[in-house]
């Protein structure tokens, strides 16, 4: 047998790359952030991250083996993702079993009901993420301050988050200035020195990774790109009509999850439209209705939102803006 | 007292898009020949496309439009259906003879050996599309499957030991979806007789007789021994190639006795002539039916 | 800023192991296997028969109407057998095997090597000596050369490009022949500017084969109206319409052919045998193989004999190697596997590779995970994450509007899929029968 020859179609070489390394070096992406966060959240930050690995792929192989009846396949690395994702998400005293449901509902609902990976419209670990915030609001909006309750986890002491402050403060009828001063300046909110989810925090973390993802070629730039200048042009807009009430655009950016959505949530591949013009459309979209919610609505933050509702417009966006063909008119110069 | 509020607004609510809906179902409703309804009850609901119409309903319609049942049959339901049909209609029933589906090729991994390994997807219209297949018969079956996916009655299954498909006798309806899905066109609908009784032959290619014995040990060589003993006119020879017309044959089997290559299977016959110890397709069946 | 196409393409490790190997002329084989359709269109129509005596350049089948070429000799010797033969498709088509004794050549042919740079006939004649001397396109696509050479009415040709791409991996047969050939190659172009009345051509040559593209710009100093453009190294360059948009900027319309934007591309072997052709009266009857492989002992660029067996050529590069998995005639992004090496070579088989049976299957296909990678690399513009499903669920009316029978069949999407899904073998089905159905409403 050894003897016969091959026989295939063409072509008959292929990309060293695979689905599994396009996962795993999301996952090494996220290291910078991780490590960030259990320096500036200790022992909540760790086991929050590890539970909620642990449980997205214990439910994804126990639902490919007895509910689906199919192989096995979490080692392609997706749910590891997906469980990463959604730890960074979460406040770092969140209880062991509501991290446990969400991850049940990110995977199941999120994922394994649209047929696994690939076919989930949405992002399983936002879908996640929203479910528990609408479920168990108060315990996912009670943020453990950086540096103080590194050995503790779910009686960590908790405050605001700086968008939390802000909306507060603007709603009381202070001005922003004055906010300002009670908030860690722009270095420190750069480094991550604030209340937040886990990944969230640290701008300078998050944007080692978005160097790694690129220079991998897992994504590419232009969304993250347009996200944060969308943010920052729309808030730029308010700010110069009205500093009072409105924060500087360099804020919204370094707060809250814009980097972290920008980065690391709608670029997910699965979820993201297809062709460059779709992505830039998708990513506009993302930027202007988290500004919106952030400043004209009731909640401080407003990332996972926006990028859900532009998930649900993905398929329309494959349909309309395609890849421009060749040979479609002639072009003869 | 708000509930009291809920309750008679959501019901007025509800009572007046019934009343809405109940006018406009009557203003715009399609007037459609009951009897459709009623033929479309006695065909079996397979949705096949074996009758040549786009599933059972399609076929229904037709039939009641049309102002005679000939040329029109549904082959899952057979004469006992095409009958009853034609009582609720009041019309002549159309009878046919009953078909059954046969694969024309015994070139399983001892007849014919391997000679080069294919990698890629596994189904046949994409092996005949590249190639001519992994031995040296390019007509024989490509052991794929394409023919077991597209059969709606589960009468297909691959035999592992072989590498072709078998058609289970009990299940297929001669539907005719296998015949137009496989790309070597191996399979034919031939005359049913009683008892499963068979006999074909099992080949078609077409190449020269000693390259084709050659590349398969049960392949038709064209030889033209079983043309010159057939009593009935019923076997003819083109390009090396034999042929029995199942309405002309009358099951002698002398043919079978004729053929040096045993190209020519017979089925549902008590044993008469051993051809091999091991897995020639007929003496694996009538082992089975023992 | 070296020129390319602006859209999709991807960059295979190129792996010329043969790229400073000078052409060796192969010997001959003990028998030639001489198919009679070499090349697309009608089959030629064998005008000799069994127990002739031939010799080499005879003419031994005569195109079969417009789209048809002719085929003649390699070799000299009887004609033992006319028969189907196995070809590369695994399927037996008829060929004339000749049993090789000597290497009588027709008296007419100049056997001498010297180049002769002198045009002594007309356009109309030029291309009536092409018809007659069987060229075909020698970049693998086979086709007719008379029948590109003439042109649609209505319809205008302001000048020629000549494509010394090579963008397959391994391929280094135009290389070589560019280096070792580059003033006959001149000559063909004068002869085809002749012939088809146009005063410019523009040569292409990847960026990857500095030498040629040296030697090719100092040959075009002593000519006028022939202009050499290195291009970036990006496959698929070498593709007609590809090649085109990078050295003129002008898109081949979807459905159309180069004709459409004032163009007719030649390969450099086409134009070498059409120098051949004109000037030594000698008919298409052997070329340039390369027979490459990491795992081959000498890779080499052979001149080869039309009808040599592959077996013979893979001995003379050192032998068939133990392990390996396939044979390929072509290069690695479109090349087709032969089934054993005892098929022969043809007037398209431009390579001869051979890969080890570690590097011979492919990989397990997971799930689509979106990443829109074959989109990103596909030159005509198509999504291939969406033609492979329509193509499984035959849903063929969508994949016509999807714009599939503009595919190339260039292999790029399945090269980049992350998750090995066969996304070309769907879509050349879903083309087949898009093209029956197509086919059947005229």
């Amino acid at each position: 047998m050894s003897n016969l020859l091959t026989v295939s179609p063409s072509p008959h070489v292929g990309t060293t790359q695979s689905v599994n390394k396009l996962m795993y070096g999301v996952v090494l992406s996220l290291v910078p952030a991780f490590l960030v966060s259990v320096y500036f959240f200790g022992a909540g930050a760790l086991i929050v991250t590890l539970i909620s690995i642990a449980s997205c792929v214990v439910f994804e192989s126990a639902i490919q083996r007895f509910i689906l009846k199919s192989e096995v396949r979490i080692s392609d690395g997706s749910a590891i993702v997906t469980g990463l994702l959604l730890a960074f998400n979460l406040p770092s005293n969140i209880p062991w079993w509501m991290i446990v449901i969400g991850a049940l509902f990110a995977i199941g609902v999120g994922k394994m009901t649209y047929g696994g990976l690939g076919n989930n419209p949405f992002n399983p670990a936002l879908v996640g993420r929203v479910f528990l915030l609408i479920s168990f609001p108060v315990q996912m909006t009670s943020w453990p301050l950086p540096m103080v309750s590194r050995l503790q986890y779910t009686d960590a002491t908790t405050g605001a988050t700086p968008l939390g402050v802000l909306k507060e403060a603007v709603r009381n009828g202070e001005t922003v200035t004055e906010v300002m001063k009670q908030l860690p300046d722009h270095m420190q909110l750069f480094l991550g020195q604030m209340g937040g989810s886990l990944g969230e925090v640290s701008a300078a973390a998050l944007l080692l990774g978005f160097l790694w993802l690129l220079y991998k070629k897992i994504i590419t730039w232009h969304i993250p790109v347009f996200i944060v200048t969308t943010v920052f042009v729309f808030t730029g807009i308010l700010w110069m009509i009205d500093p009072s009430k409105n924060a500087s655009p360099a804020f919204h950016i370094l707060t809250g999850g814009v980097l972290l959505g920008a980065i690391y949530m709608a670029t997910d591949l699965v979820t993201s439209p297809m062709t460059i013009p779709g992505m830039i459309l998708f990513a506009i979209g993302i930027g202007v209705i988290t500004v919106v919610i952030r400043v004209f609505g009731a909640y401080p933050e407003g990332v996972s939102f926006a990028i859900l509702i532009m998930n649900a417009f993905v398929p329309l966006i494959n349909k309309y803006l395609k890849p421009s063909r060749f040979g479609k008119e002639v072009k003869y110069v | 007292m708000s509930i009291l509020y809920t309750i008679v607004s959501l019901s007025l609510l509800g009572a007046v898009s019934a009343l809405v809906l109940y006018f406009v179902a009557q203003k715009f409703k399609v007037f459609e020949d009951p009897r459709i309804d009623l033929v479309e009850a006695e065909l079996p609901a397979a949705n096949c496309g074996g009758c040549g119409y786009a599933g059972c309903r399609n076929l229904a319609e037709t039939m009641v439009k049309a102002e005679t049942l000939e040329g029109l049959y549904c082959p899952v339901g057979g004469n006992a259906v095409m009958a009853r049909i034609a009582a609720v209609l009041g019309r002549d029933a159309v009878a046919r003879e009953a078909r059954i589906a046969v694969l024309r090729c015994n070139g399983t991994c001892e007849f014919r050996p391997r000679i080069n390994q294919y990698d890629g997807v596994s189904s046949c219209a994409m092996v005949s599309a590249l190639y001519g297949g992994e031995t040296g018969c390019s007509y024989g079956c490509l052991g794929c499957g394409d023919c077991v996916a597209v059969c709606s009655f589960d009468a297909l299954h691959m035999d592992p030991f072989t590498g072709l498909p078998v058609v289970d006798d009990m299940k297929c309806t001669a539907c005719g979806s296998c015949v137009k899905t496989c790309p070597k066109n191996l399979f034919e609908l031939r005359k049913r007789w009683k008892g499963e009784k068979k006999i074909y032959v099992a080949c078609m290619n077409k190449d020269r007789g000693a390259i084709a014995g050659k590349n398969c040990k049960v392949a038709c060589i064209g030889c033209s021994k079983c043309f010159k003993v057939c009593p009935h006119e019923a076997i003819t020879i083109n390009n090396y190639l034999a042929f029995i017309d199942s309405d002309k044959c009358k099951l002698c089997r002398k043919c079978v006795t004729e053929c040096p290559t045993n190209s020519i299977i017979e089925f549902g016959f008590p044993i008469k002539k051993v051809i091999s110890e091991s897995s020639s397709l007929s003496t694996q069946l009538n082992q089975k039916e023992e | 800023m070296l020129k390319t196409f602006t859209r999709g393409g991807i960059h295979p490790p190129e792996e010329k192991l043969s790229a400073h190997t000078s052409i060796q002329s192969l010997p001959l084989p003990a028998i030639a296997i001489i198919p009679v359709a070499q090349h697309l269109g009608a089959p030629a129509k064998i005008e000799i028969n069994k127990g002739d005596v031939v010799k080499t350049g005879q003419l031994i089948a005569r195109g079969d109407g417009f789209v048809s070429a002719n085929v003649h000799a390699s070799v000299s010797g009887k004609v033992v057998k006319i028969e189907d033969v196995t070809d590369v498709s695994g399927y037996r088509k008829p060929a004339v095997i000749i049993e090789v004794s000597g290497d009588d050549w027709l008296e007419s042919i100049i056997r001498n090597e010297y180049l002769d740079s002198e045009i002594k006939l007309t356009g109309e004649e030029i291309l009536a000596r092409i018809t007659e001397s069987g060229i075909v396109g020698l970049g693998g696509a086979t086709f007719p050369s008379q029948v590109k050479m003439t042109i649609p009415r209505g319809k205008k040709v302001d000048c020629l490009v000549i494509n010394g791409v090579e963008c397959e991996p391994y391929l280094t047969a135009d290389h070589r022949l560019m280096i070792e050939k580059g003033a006959e190659i001149l000559v063909g172009i004068e002869l085809l500017k002749r012939a088809m009345n146009v005063n410019v051509a523009h040569i292409g040559i990847e960026n990857n084969k500095p030498d040629a593209i040296r030697l090719m710009h100092n040959l075009v100093m002593s000519h006028k109206g022939i202009e050499v453009h290195a291009l970036k190294i990006k496959y698929p360059q070498g593709a007609e319409k590809q090649l085109i948009k990078a050295i003129l900027n002008r898109e081949v319309p979807s459905g159309g052919l180069p004709v459409d934007v004032g163009v007719v591309a030649f390969n450099v072997g086409t134009v070498f045998a059409i120098y051949e052709a004109i000037q030594k009266n000698k008919p298409l009857f052997e070329r340039i193989v390369t027979v490459t492989g990491k795992s081959l002992r000498q890779p080499a660029n052979y001149k080869v004999r039309i009808g040599t067996p592959v077996s013979l050529l893979i001995q003379c590069a050192g032998g068939l190697p133990d392990n390996t998995g396939k044979i390929i005639c072509g290069g690695p992004m479109m090349g087709k596997t032969l089934i054993n090496a005892d098929v022969p070579i043809v007037k398209g088989s431009s390579g001869i590779l051979i890969i080890p049976s570690g590097e011979s299957n492919r990989k397990p296909v997971q799930p689509c995970v979106r990443c829109a990678k074959c989109v990103s690399v596909c030159p005509m513009g198509l999504e291939p994450y969406l033609l492979m499903p329509l193509s499984e669920q035959k849903i063929y009316d969508r994949l016509e509007t999807e714009h599939v029978m503009d595919c190339m069949e260039c292999g790029s999407c399945s090269y980049i899929c992350p998750a090995n899904r066969p996304l070309l073998d769907f879509i050349r089905l879903g083309k087949l029968q898009v093209g029956k159905i197509i086919r059947s409403r005229k």
